[in-house]
């Protein structure tokens, strides 16, 4: 592009600034063109595979492919629900995801809370360090430690328990046990990232109102429960909002990772059995329905979710 | 500040020594399979390696280094990472700047922004995004790991939103009126400005190429094409040990405990180097992408 040119396009684009309904192509076009790559990859990977779906309301061959696949209509779904096996995967999704939503809503803030109280800076940032390491290990190198110190035979989680006299805890190997151990496991990888947000919310809090309440007499308890929290109220409303898109997130990677045939009753999730049936055990059709009434539900709570956050708490992610 | 009690100081007490445990509960699972890592058979089979190791010796990560399919793997988790990280970056932060322009400016943004953020809330599922890289030809190949994941749509709003709260609006224009385009306005204002939020994005996306296994489960069936973290996989919680090629008699002098310990201790070793200078940045720069300006 020439030097006057530019200068042409420029001159032009000065008062397009104010009109607003030129598409402006001739000084805009960089801007489709940045876009394009991820436009394309977009395209291929995540709008391609949608037309897909349509396997979910047939009984889809893979050597018939999508067009000659016979139909069946809502067959698939209703499998779903009068399978006794595919309403206990719903069931256990529902459970173990909205424990876990619960707690990674409640711990995260505790710790921000007490985190907070701590005056020694040095301190406070080792905590920091630490605690957010977990959640940058994958589950499968959680998985492979879990597995080893959670071992019925002299794993070190029951010898220390042995040392209070507690019996073996088969953890991965009995059904309430192995959620058990999902929620907490989860809790102990998250709870420290999940609480960057609120660690800024509380270094954002006016130190004015703090002085004020001083001179009202008020302790350190009356200002954590008439100051901080409700300080936090807005992004606790936004975090909880947000979260309700989860509640069939049981997690995917870290149940994958842990379960076995004896935990299927009471572990295995949606996602898990959509795997299992769909890729392992070529049931095409049946695991994409399964899949879908998932992302649809899910597709909702966000929806839903990000209404409620706009609502009552003015949150908007542009 | 204020005044301060004697039940305070007795919170504040408890409070420093609760939270010291809390934080070594998050790094104790490493040190004890380090531990184990370098403990001898003996010790290791009978599980008696705390947070120590016990006799200590190298030949678990001896024998882990020289096995070929071990370092192949590792090998191939290097070149994904790397790959995935340069084409996921360059492709948000080009797509971000794009993005970051006001409505006014850039008629079509809108559109944009739904096209996008549709993708993070629905998409097709395991069965029909798996059928599509068959389609394309690109099983067994790199592609289907670092091109599926490649726009990632919350990296992308992290830094568009870091651009339009970081960068002043009149640097922008000034530039416009001295004749710059949005190429270069891009690549001599936004990106040194935004260093320290790319390398946020770059780390956490090196970081992600690093973890995922499951991509290279299902789309490699040669298993010598495997990444570290999907031979580990295989290897760990499947317990599937035909891939490693090992030699029986060499096996029965170690302990499988302390060999595994080790892998897995090598697998989470490059997370432990990035990691000091991850979170450096990243708390800036998630919590200034996240607040809309």
């Amino acid at each position: 592009m020439s030097v006057s040119h530019e200068t042409k396009t420029k001159s032009r684009a000065s008062s397009g600034l104010r009109v607003k309904t030129k598409w402006n192509l001739k000084r805009n076009w960089p801007l489709h063109a940045l876009l394009f790559p991820a436009v394309a990859l977009a395209f291929v990977f995540s709008y391609l595979p949608l037309p897909g779906i349509v396997m979910a309301f047939q009984e889809f061959k893979p050597w018939l492919g999508f067009f000659n696949s016979p139909w069946v209509g809502l067959e698939q779904f209703n499998k779903l629900f009068t399978f006794a096996e595919a309403r206990q995967v719903i069931w256990n999704t529902l459970i173990i995801a909205s424990l876990k939503v619960v707690f990674q809503l409640i711990v995260p803030i505790l710790f921000a809370l007490l985190l907070n109280e701590v005056k020694q800076m040095g301190f406070k940032r080792s905590v920091q360090t630490l605690v957010y390491l977990p959640h940058f290990l994958s589950w499968v190198i959680l998985g492979g430690i879990l597995l080893d110190m959670l071992s019925v035979e002299g794993g070190i989680v029951n010898q220390f328990l042995g040392s209070f006299g507690i019996e073996p805890i088969f953890f991965l190997g009995d059904g309430d046990w192995f959620r058990f151990t999902i929620i907490l496991s989860d809790i102990w990888k998250e709870f420290g990232f999940s609480a960057i947000i609120f660690l800024a919310a509380l270094a954002g809090i006016n130190p004015s109102l703090y002085e004020a309440s001083i001179v009202d007499g008020a302790n350190r308890f009356q200002q954590v429960l008439y100051i901080t929290l409700p300080s936090l109220l807005p992004i606790t409303i936004v975090v909880a909002t947000l979260a309700l898109g989860n509640i069939l997130n049981a997690g995917f990677d870290q149940i994958l990772n842990l379960y076995n045939p004896m935990v299927y009753e009471k572990g295995d999730i949606i996602d898990t059995y959509v795997y299992r049936q769909g890729l392992l055990g070529g049931q095409f059709s049946y695991a994409t329905a399964v899949g879908l009434f998932k992302s649809v539900i899910a597709f909702i709570l966000i929806i839903t979710g990000y209404r409620l956050a706009y609502k009552y708490a003015d949150y908007r992610i542009f | 500040m204020f005044h301060i009690s004697r039940s305070y100081r007795i919170f504040s007490i408890l409070n420093i020594v609760f939270l010291a445990l809390l934080s070594i509960t998050c790094i104790a699972p490493l040190l004890h399979i380090l531990a184990v890592s370098f403990s001898a058979a003996p010790a290791a089979n009978a599980n008696l390696v705390k947070f120590w190791p016990i006799d200590f010796t190298v030949a678990s990560w001896a024998l882990t280094l020289e096995n070929e399919s071990f370092l192949r793997a590792l090998g191939m988790g290097f070149y994904r990472t790397a790959l995935g990280t340069v084409i996921s970056l360059a492709i948000t932060v080009l797509a971000a700047y794009a993005l970051s322009k006001e409505d006014h400016e850039f008629k079509g943004r809108k559109i944009y922004i739904f096209y996008f953020v549709f993708i993070m809330l629905f998409n097709g599922g395991l069965i029909p995004t798996y059928i599509l890289i068959q389609n394309l030809g690109m099983i067994n190949t790199i592609w289907a790991l670092v091109l599926p994941g490649a726009v990632n749509v919350f990296n992308l709003i992290l830094l568009l939103n870091f651009f339009r709260t970081s960068v002043p609006k009149s640097l922008d224009e000034a530039a416009l009126m001295d004749g710059a385009g949005h190429f270069r306005i891009l690549f001599t204002i936004y990106v040194p400005i935004s260093l320290p939020a790319m390398a946020t994005i770059a780390l956490f996306t090196m970081v992600g190429q690093w973890n995922s296994w499951f991509d290279g489960l299902i789309y490699l069936t040669d298993s010598a094409k495997y990444p570290l973290s999907t031979f580990l996989q295989t290897l760990i919680v499947q317990k599937d040990f035909s891939q490693m090629n090992i030699n029986p008699d060499e096996i029965s002098m170690l302990s499988q405990r302390a060999v595994q310990s080790a892998q897995i201790f090598i697998g989470s070793l490059p997370i432990l180097l990035v990691y000091p200078f991850l979170q450096r940045y990243f708390v800036k720069g998630i919590v200034l992408g996240s607040v809309k300006e």
